[in-house]
């Protein structure tokens, strides 16, 4: 999966949200309710009464999430008639159809909110809803795509596991429903990897390459550092962020150093080390204005993503019209009847 | 950008194996029920979740309103008496 810390922190991108600063400063008497059964970690559901603010946040993280999954189709499905055997393009094709279908559990979600999903795809063609910035790298090897499956899909388990107890029933309910998918992506990308590494010296060499490459834009992708980021509190507050970027990045070195061993591969990080002290591992600053300039719209392959997208959108249209007028046409044999 | 009109909303209920109901699972558009079941079907089902589904346009579900759920769910608030729980039984009886 998919999704990405810095789209969960507004501000890193400058889309407008519905913050503390701009909620109404004449508290309206059902917030103490709603406050109170986010703090008893109840679930919010969709016709509950909500601030606006909440709203507002939910229906531009989700969507960015759910924009995230389906752009996330475009690199690897890349490399679907270029698999190297009949096994790994069944498996990936499942990957691939894994993300439209997260892509659409949580265009569901947000729906619930009030907005309807033709409307957060228009944002997306226009420029102004955001999706995670990984997925404006290009996919140039074969071992790309385990590497994906490891690091990518790796931090966005990271981010997504927490994201199964938001505040926000629906949310929280796609999220469980995508978790418990999303571990078969993050091991067939091993799989694949481990497979390439301890191949020929040239496999080896094209997993070692690819992990160069994704290594430090996985790490990136889970947001901007806790410095930086202003909506935390708020959406802490909200009980829909349980843990801090920095928190989750430490959380996600933790983890895949120790694979990175027995993969037989290196990551591109002189700093990172185990310390016995903390108990955790160290390593190296991320580029985060690299991450600024791809959330930026500036990444490699920003502009093909969006215009693939809008070509696949534009290039069914005539396929949601037939629908549509098969379905009247039928409507109407069946009304008559 | 888009001026087609969007195809209509539809819950997808599934029953997980046989002797279960049907729960609610999410929603989805299509154009028609046939379209929303096979859709569902690949949404929903992509792991053999499901032995039957049902879709139902989301138009016509009626819901009780959570703005009045205290008064609208008063009745049974005030009645324990209909728990088992609310009886005293003497020790000596075993099973009851």
């Amino acid at each position: 999966m998919r999704s990405s810390g810095q789209i969960d922190q507004g501000g890193a991108e400058g889309v407008p949200t519905g913050s503390p600063a701009a909620a109404d400063p004449v508290a309206d008497p059902r917030e103490a309710d709603f406050q109170a059964l986010i703090d008893a970690d109840q679930r919010i559901e969709p016709r509950d009464w909500m601030p606006d603010g909440y709203r507002k946040t939910l229906i531009r993280q989700i969507a960015q999430h759910a924009h995230s999954e389906i752009i996330g189709m475009q690199p690897e499905g890349n490399w679907i008639t270029r698999a190297p055997s009949l096994r790994r393009k069944a498996i990936l094709m499942a990957k691939v159809q894994d993300e439209a279908g997260h892509g659409l559990y949580l265009y569901c979600a947000a729906e619930t909110l009030g907005v309807d999903r033709a409307e957060l795809i228009d944002l997306l063609h226009q420029g102004r809803q955001k999706y995670s910035s990984i997925f404006n790298y290009p996919t140039l090897t074969w071992a790309d795509v385990g590497a994906i499956g490891w690091l990518v899909d790796g931090a966005a388990i990271t981010n997504q596991i927490p994201l199964c107890r938001c505040s926000f029933g629906p949310y929280a309910r796609a999220m469980v429903r995508v978790c418990k998918e999303e571990s078969f992506h993050q091991r067939q990308g091993f799989e694949s990897l481990y497979t390439l590494s301890h191949g020929s010296p040239e496999q080896h060499e094209m997993a070692q390459d690819a992990v160069n490459r994704w290594w430090w834009p996985s790490i990136e992708m889970l947001g901007p550092p806790d410095t930086d980021s202003t909506h935390s509190a708020q959406s802490t507050a909200w009980g829909i962020k349980r843990f801090s970027n920095d928190a989750l990045r430490q959380r996600f070195v933790d983890m895949v150093a120790p694979q990175a061993v027995v993969l037989g591969l290196t990551p591109p990080d002189p700093e990172l080390r185990w310390n016995e002290q903390r108990g955790h591992y160290d390593f190296g600053e991320p580029d985060f204005e690299e991450l600024r300039r791809v959330v930026g719209g500036d990444g490699p392959c920003n502009r093909q993503r969006a215009a693939h997208h809008l070509k696949a959108h534009e290039d069914g249209a005539w396929v949601r019209e037939a629908s549509a007028a098969y379905a009247a046409k039928h409507a109407a044999t069946t009304a008559a009847a | 950008m888009s001026e087609e009109t969007p195809a209509p909303l539809w819950e997808v209920f599934i029953r997980s194996k046989r002797g279960l109901s049907h729960n609610h699972v999410g929603s989805l558009h299509a154009p028609d029920a046939e379209m929303a079941l096979r859709n569902a079907r690949d949404v929903y089902t992509r792991r053999m979740e499901g032995v039957s589904i049902w879709v139902v346009p989301s138009a016509v579900i009626t819901a009780s309103s959570p703005d009045e759920k205290d008064s609208f769910f008063d009745p049974a608030a005030d009645k324990p008496y209909r728990h088992p729980t609310f009886y005293s039984i003497p020790k000596e009886v075993q099973q009851l």
